[in-house]
């Protein structure tokens, strides 16, 4: 018995308008890129979803500050002291650490500053340090990591071991003595300007070795790939296929540690605040407040609950939608 | 002396005595709330404010028991040469004697002295210039040998040897030696090391001082706890301070620093020997904590019976103390003074309008809340001389009415001021402040806010409270940073106006480093004010100069006073026959406290 050459089932004889449908699909499926692809999976993903909006939120918080405050009538560094405090004892007048129509989180023990005011100022703060030192460690971190990857050799041996030396270096009590011993004034910045712009650099600076390290790993991984070959071997050049080769396939492990790295910026900005090199008084900051609220644990902890509800939210965000960021990215990832 | 450094020692000046009682009986019907605390608890607990310049609960007092100190800071040095803080000079009465010490009296009745070691006070001859005294009989050291006039004179002799025992109040030494003739015992060529040329010890029961100029406070000098006798045998230098050989009622028994010390009877002691202390625990232990907050949570609880450092309860223990355990408390004056102070270095603060702007403009009712409120930081400070001070007249003194009109903050004046010193816009300054305790940079914070209000712009800059005589004590620096206005606290050394002023505001106290007149003030009549001082030997004479030394520095503009400071001071159940001592800024005298038990 011989099998038949041509079975003449539906499937063998589509018809014309099936065959439509079919080259339609395969356009769609063509037309997706990885970004959409990406995109798709995030929107699935309600808790990443979640953190986005939270982060966008807290972005246009801290853009708005000032809108919010005047709006909402109070001054983030204005003394209430007179009217709101109970002088024997430092703490705000009535119950839950001074909440009132006017004071929706109410005041700081001693002064009777607004907290609600000052959360939402110091969420300017939090976030200008959180983002800018991410972007200077991805800077730094992408550039040198590339060049390590790509070049190898002796290149790659310098770089690698700055990473490592700066990986053990022991990060916060560097930052901690640098910023006690930085002038009141520099590069026409003052005051709490110097501080910042110290803490973005310092921080950026100590956070590019992690991203440098996975760059790295990319790269040379990417390096060796048959595509890279391809090019190579068709005459590309070194920069061609740096550009046009390797960091396309970068940028996606570039994206997920950027958001994974906020957060911890955010974290160290406050504990540095916390130790009291953060910001200058009367800068509102949410480690700060914390700091200050350590006395007062036990006779208003409206303020201590506060600024900690602040930092745990925003930190949770960004890692929620950090990791979400990631899943939808992951070519392997199951969603 | 800063921040813990205190003491304050005082003669029997019955009419700034009887001001001193006049204000504190003011202070006291103006504080309120008292009412029911006083009548003493459930728990044995005497009442607010019942040790407070009065003896709480003397005849409970048994022999016996272990007396429990608890600290969040261990003393600079145990050794009577090296301690400077308030609270070592007081807890040193328990291992170490002197020719003359404070009375064991409450209030400023304890700040008057009384003979020790000596029979008598001294026997003052050639126009003030000779100090003579006898030793008693029955005074020994710990293993029981008799304390010579040699041993007084060479345990003051040790105050010289500063290049090994640094750290201690030197006005032994100013006062000796002012040329700096006698190199210490330490480089002494003589056989028995006993060189100094200032003292005669014509044999082992008198000493004789011999002073180059007269010095109206030479006793109080005395008796400081570096005058006390140390035995040149037992002499271990730089390490006397672990193990100080004892001539008081305790010995050492055993002591980790930062962690724990504990003392035990000295049977060689002699209660005949010795009119002041009675002497009443076996046993006296102190434990170190790292945390406050755990310090006075541990107190309250009853685990130890009173906090050594004598600093006040932190905010949070106070918090609770006051509303459930007032009757354990005491709210005494503490007899130092926080303050700003503008360094005439540091521009626009040469001129004297510009410092009185700030101090118009300044919110002082802010500034003490910032302190802690009336009761845990105090009143408001008028002027610089603080109530435990003879000459002092407190808040009736007010020149600038800092506790009247311009208790808010006068916008208006201070403007006027400004334009005076030719910034009526404003201006912008520097703000230097300790960061080693929240209230210090708590009331910069207050400061800088109602300073905007005038149009002075106000940066605060942290440092290490541990840097101190570095950074704000160095005048160099203060101009090179711009430190405009810094933000103090000060409390006497010995109860007068040389105790408390002569380091702040006579222009020969302007040092390299180390400075605390940061002001810079050299002013030849406030100098001339301080050399007439020391020559004067009247009482009433000494109150006047006193008073006119205060009126120059405020008038100068040179201060602005924060508080008269006070703070809330934890008193366990257990303790008996407490008071506080004017002698020692209101802590609690602790060579006679007793325990109510035995166990």
């Amino acid at each position: 018995m011989t099998a038949p050459l041509h079975e003449p089932t539906a499937e063998a004889a589509p018809s014309a308008a099936e065959e439509a449908a079919v080259n339609a699909g395969v356009k769609a499926v063509q037309g997706r890129s990885l970004g959409r692809i990406a995109w798709e999976r995030l929107k699935r993903d309600k808790l990443a979803l979640a953190g986005g909006i939270v982060v966008l939120f807290l972005i246009a918080v801290a853009l708005l500050a000032p809108v919010i405050t005047s709006l909402y009538g109070q001054d983030p560094n204005a003394y209430n002291d007179k009217d709101l405090i109970d002088p024997l004892f430092g703490t705000p007048k009535g119950s839950f650490g001074g909440i009132s129509g006017d004071h929706w989180l109410g005041v700081e023990p001693v002064n009777g500053r607004d907290i609600f005011a000052r959360i939402v100022y110091g969420a300017r703060i939090s976030l200008l340090v959180g983002f800018l030192s991410a972007i200077v460690a991805v800077i730094i971190g992408t550039v040198l990591g590339v060049l390590a990857g790509f070049f190898g050799g002796w290149v790659d041996s310098a770089i690698s071991r700055v990473m490592d030396g700066l990986l053990a270096f022991p990060q916060l009590l560097f930052i901690i003595a640098l910023v006690s011993v930085m002038p009141n004034n520099m590069l026409g910045l003052s005051g709490t300007g110097v501080r910042l712009f110290v803490m973005i650099l310092v921080i950026g600076f100590f956070g590019w070795p992690y991203i440098g390290r996975v760059v790295r790993g990319q790269t040379l991984s990417l390096r060796e790939r048959e595509y890279v070959e391809a090019a190579r071997s068709l005459g590309a050049g070194r920069l061609y296929i740096l550009f046009k080769e390797l960091l396309p396939n970068l940028v996606a492990p570039i994206i997920v540690y950027t958001t994974m790295m906020i957060p911890t910026n955010i974290l160290t900005e406050a504990a540095l605040s916390f130790l009291g090199v953060g910001v200058k008084p009367p800068t509102a900051s949410w480690g700060q407040m914390l700091s200050n609220a350590i006395d007062y644990y036990k006779s208003d902890p409206t303020y201590m609950v506060v600024p900690g509800v602040a930092i745990f939210i925003t930190v949770l965000a960004f890692n929620l939608f950090g990791d979400g960021v990631r899943d939808a990215l992951d070519p392997k990832g199951s969603r | 002396m800063t921040t813990q450094r205190t003491s304050g020692r005082r003669k029997q000046a019955f009419a700034a005595v009887a001001a001193v009682a006049a204000l504190l009986t003011t202070a006291a019907c103006g504080g309120g709330g008292d009412d029911g605390g006083d009548k003493g608890s459930a728990t044995g607990a005497a009442g607010f404010n019942a040790a407070n310049n009065k003896v709480a609960q003397a005849s409970l007092a048994k022999k016996g028991g272990e007396l429990k100190f608890a600290g969040a800071q261990d003393a600079d040095s145990w050794d009577t040469t090296r301690g400077y803080y308030g609270f070592m000079w007081n807890f040193a009465r328990y291992y170490s004697r002197q020719l003359v010490t404070s009375a064991t009296e409450p209030g400023a009745k304890g700040a008057a002295l009384t003979p020790d070691l000596a029979t008598g006070l001294a026997k003052v001859t050639d126009d003030g210039k000779t100090y003579t005294y006898t030793l008693r009989d029955g005074i020994t050291w710990e293993d029981g040998k008799p304390i010579t006039s040699k041993d007084v004179k060479y345990g003051i002799e040790r105050v010289w040897a500063q290049d090994v025992l640094s750290g201690g109040p030197v006005y032994l030494k100013d006062v000796l030696d002012p040329k700096g003739e006698y190199k210490g015992p330490y480089k002494d060529s003589s056989a028995d090391k006993l060189g100094l040329k200032a003292i005669d010890t014509p044999d082992d029961k008198t000493i004789v001082f011999h002073l180059p100029e007269a010095n109206a406070d030479f006793e109080e000098i005395l008796a400081l706890v570096s005058a006390s006798p140390v035995r040149q045998d037992k002499d271990t230098k730089s390490k006397y301070g672990l193990k100080p050989f004892s001539s008081g009622p305790y010995k050492f028994q055993s002591y980790s620093p930062g962690k724990d010390l504990v003392l035990v009877r000295n049977d060689k002691w002699s209660q005949a020997s010795d009119p002041i202390r009675k002497a009443y625990p076996d046993k006296i232990s102190v434990k170190f904590f790292s945390n406050a907050n755990d310090l006075d949570a541990r107190l309250l609880a009853g685990d130890y019976d009173l906090d050594i450092n004598q600093t006040g309860l932190s905010p949070q223990g106070r918090t609770t103390a006051l509303q459930e355990h007032k009757a354990n408390l005491d709210n005494p004056v503490s007899g130092y003074i926080r303050y700003a102070t503008f360094p005439q270095s540091v521009k626009p603060f040469d001129n004297e309008h510009c410092r009185k702007a700030v101090i118009y403009g300044a919110d002082h009712v802010s500034l003490q809340t910032a302190r802690g409120g009336p009761v845990a930081g105090g009143d408001i400070g008028t002027n610089m001389l603080p109530p435990t001070v003879p000459g002092s007249e407190g808040q009736s003194y007010d020149p600038y009415e800092l506790n009247g009109a311009n208790k808010n903050g006068n916008v208006a004046k201070a403007k006027e001021e400004l334009k005076a010193c030719g910034k009526p816009n404003g201006f912008k300054t520097t703000i230097a402040v300790r960061n080693n305790k929240p209230v210090e940079v708590a009331t910069a914070e207050s400061l800088q806010a109602s300073l905007k209000k005038v149009g002075i712009d106000v940066n605060i800059d942290q440092f290490d409270g541990s840097q101190t005589s570095g950074i704000i004590g160095s005048p160099s620096n203060v101009k090179k940073k711009g430190y405009g206005i810094i933000i103090m606290g000060w409390g006497a050394d010995f109860g007068s106006v040389q105790g408390f002023g002569l380091p702040l505001w006579d222009g020969k106290y302007i040092l390299e480093s180390g400075n605390n007149n940061f002001a810079l003030i050299d002013d030849k009549k406030i100098n001339g004010l301080f050399d007439t001082y020391v020559k004067t030997q009247d009482d009433a004479g000494k109150l006047a100069i006193a008073k006119d030394i205060n009126h120059a520095v405020m008038e100068g503009g040179y201060y602005l006073p924060f508080v008269f400071e006070k703070f809330v001071n934890w008193r366990g159940d257990r303790l008996a026959n407490v008071y506080t001592s004017d002698a020692f800024s209101g802590m609690y005298d602790f060579v006679n406290l007793g325990l109510k038990s035995a166990k």
